[in-house]
Parts: C-alpha cells; sequence; structure tokens
C-alpha cells in the first residue's frame, strides 16, 4: 500500500495513482490535515506534483508545514520510503528532508518539455531499477521553479556523499551540477522534478516512468532501515 | 503610586526578503532587460519580497516572535536573506 499525500493545489495526484496502481500495488490518500500518528503500514509514501498552497511565499514552503508533514517527517526517520515529484520535491527541500533548494528557471520560463536523464546513483527505493539498461530515461518536466540551488560546500558534500539521484543529460533550468534528482543521506527519501507518472504508456511518449518500480512494486522496501 | 493602565499592544513589524546575492536573481534581470529596452542606461536590479506581520504583546516579545517567523518561515536561508523592522 502506497501513501498519496495531497495539499490544497496538489494536482498530479490522480496521475500518480494511476501510475501506482498499473505497477500493481494499491493506494491510499493522505489529507494536508492529516495528522497520523502511524504510517508504518504504508510501504511508502508519494507526494505528487502541482501547487501546493498555491506557491505563495515560496513553493512547498507552506505545505511543509502542514500537520501531515510532521506524520511523513517521522515516516522518513524511522527509514520508510519517501519519493517527491516535482512540487512534492520542493515540499521536501523546504521540509529539510532532502538537501538544497529549488529556485526559478535561469531562463524565466515555466518549462513544459520531454529531458533525458541519466541515473547517477543506485541507492534508494527507487534507484536501482533505474540503474539497469539502458543508461538513460526519458521523462517529462513541468515546472516553473526547478532550478537546483546548492551551496558549493553542500554541492561538494551531495556528491561526495553519493546524494546525487538524477542528472540532466542537457541542463533545461540552470540546475547546479545539472541535478534533476536527490536523495537524503541515508538514502529512503528521493525527490526529483521531472513527472515518471506521466510517462507510462508508449502514447504518453515514453514508458520511462515505469523502471522506477521494482517487479511486484515497492513492497520489498517495506519498512527498510 | 500610579496604576498602569495596559492598553492591548499592537506593534507592526516589516520583514524585507531578498535573494542571496550568490543566486542569480532572474526576476531582477528581467526587470533589468526591460528598462534597458526602454533606454534606460544599465541599471542593477534585484527583486525580493515584503512582508508585514502585526502581533499583539509587549514589544519585546513582540519582536522576538517576529524574528523567529521570519526566521524560521518567511525565509529561506540558503537562498534568502531577511531584515526585520519594527514599524510606526
Amino acid at each position: 500500500m502506497i501513501g498519496i499525500v495531497r495539499f490544497p493545489g496538489t494536482n498530479c495526484d490522480r496521475d500518480v495513482a494511476q501510475w501506482v496502481h498499473e505497477q500493481g500495488d494499491s493506494y491510499k490518500f493522505l489529507w494536508h490535515l492529516d495528522r497520523v500518528a502511524d504510517l508504518s503500514s504504508f510501504d511508502a509514501l508519494i507526494l505528487p506534483g502541482g501547487f501546493s498552497y498555491g506557491d505563495y511565499l515560496r513553493s512547498g514552503a507552506l505545505a511543509a508545514r502542514s500537520p501531515v508533514m510532521a506524520s511523513v517527517r517521522e515516516y522518513a526517520e524511522r527509514g520508510g520510503a519517501v519519493l517527491g515529484i516535482c512540487n512534492g520535491f520542493q515540499v521536501l527541500v523546504e521540509s529539510h528532508l532532502l538537501p538544497g533548494a529549488l529556485v526559478r528557471n535561469e531562463n524565466l520560463r515555466f518549462i513544459d518539455d520531454w529531458v533525458e536523464l541519466e541515473t547517477v546513483s543506485e541507492r534508494g527505493p527507487w534507484g536501482e531499477n533505474l540503474a539497469a539498461s539502458p543508461p538513460t530515461l526519458r521523462l517529462p518536466i513541468a515546472h516553473g521553479e526547478g532550478r537546483f540551488y546548492a551551496s558549493d560546500s553542500e554541492l561538494n558534500r551531495l556528491e561526495e556523499r553519493q546524494q546525487v539521484w538524477l542528472r540532466y543529460v542537457d541542463n533545461p533550468n540552470g540546475s547546479r551540477n545539472n541535478i534533476a534528482g536527490v536523495l537524503n543521506e541515508k538514502g529512503n527519501v528521493a525527490g526529483l522534478m521531472p513527472h515518471p507518472e506521466r510517462a507510462i504508456f508508449s502514447w504518453m511518449g515514453s514508458q520511462d516512468g515505469r523502471r522506477f518500480f521494482a517487479r511486484g512494486g515497492t513492497k520489498s522496501h517495506a519498512g527498510r532501515g | 503610586m500610579k496604576q498602569s493602565v495596559q492598553p492591548s499592544m499592537k506593534q507592526k513589524f516589516g520583514v524585507r526578503i531578498m535573494p542571496r546575492e550568490v543566486i542569480l536573481d532572474t526576476q531582477g534581470r528581467a526587470v533589468e532587460q526591460t528598462l534597458r529596452l526602454e533606454g534606460y542606461p544599465p541599471i542593477g536590479v534585484r527583486v525580493g519580497k515584503y512582508v508585514e506581520l502585526e502581533l499583539e504583546g509587549p514589544p519585546d516579545e513582540a519582536r522576538s516572535t517576529a524574528e523567529k517567523i521570519a526566521q524560521t518561515l518567511l525565509h529561506n536561508p540558503l537562498i534568502e536573506t531577511f531584515i526585520l523592522e519594527t514599524k510606526e
């Protein structure tokens, strides 16, 4: 069972549910006001994309302070698998569950396009399948604030500790070190700007989104750590 | 001794939030480019935001609360700096 976290303004929740369903997993939606005492029955939590709280103040900043995020934090601290996609990534960064910050694209445009990604690290619940051949992934992006920023020293630390998960082959937004996705230090929390849930059928343009899940879903990762 | 009457104390604060110098300020750059198109000589422009807070309670407490709010929520220290000012 996968928990899908919804905030006011989340708009990729149904797509993520479909993605999970296609992999043979079941799912349950969690609401931003839910302060769930124990999420341990979930195999993983996913924070979908959208515009949580209207992107007010900073993308993800207000959602990061919502009651459900206290539950997500406890779940992550116990080693549970957490994935943030696009705005979900921004929420995880603002929650300090992932390093760095996501700022406005260098070219000021909202970019809606396909990108080629290379998998840098095999760590994490979603990493090991991606590292298998072919070496690159094709996924769509759709964001205005996806430029990954971290200070020089932080970037070095991320590279040394293998926390860089995915890199753009051709950097679309000015992200430092071409970073498209990162992991926390333990590797159980992951975030990426591209949308794997929008690449699951050939008519979508790519099926590479399916590669994130192990055969049989994420169950093999339950309670890891 | 005169008994001091405590009116309900309200204090306004302003929080100026600016992108850090090391961060490329894309909004500032866009405004700058437009100004150039309008014929102005090169002008340095940076765009930040301004938040007003109205807090109740003794001034010292209110100020430290405002400071805490600015520190923990209103700005992201990785990418922004802030200046807290007391108003009125």
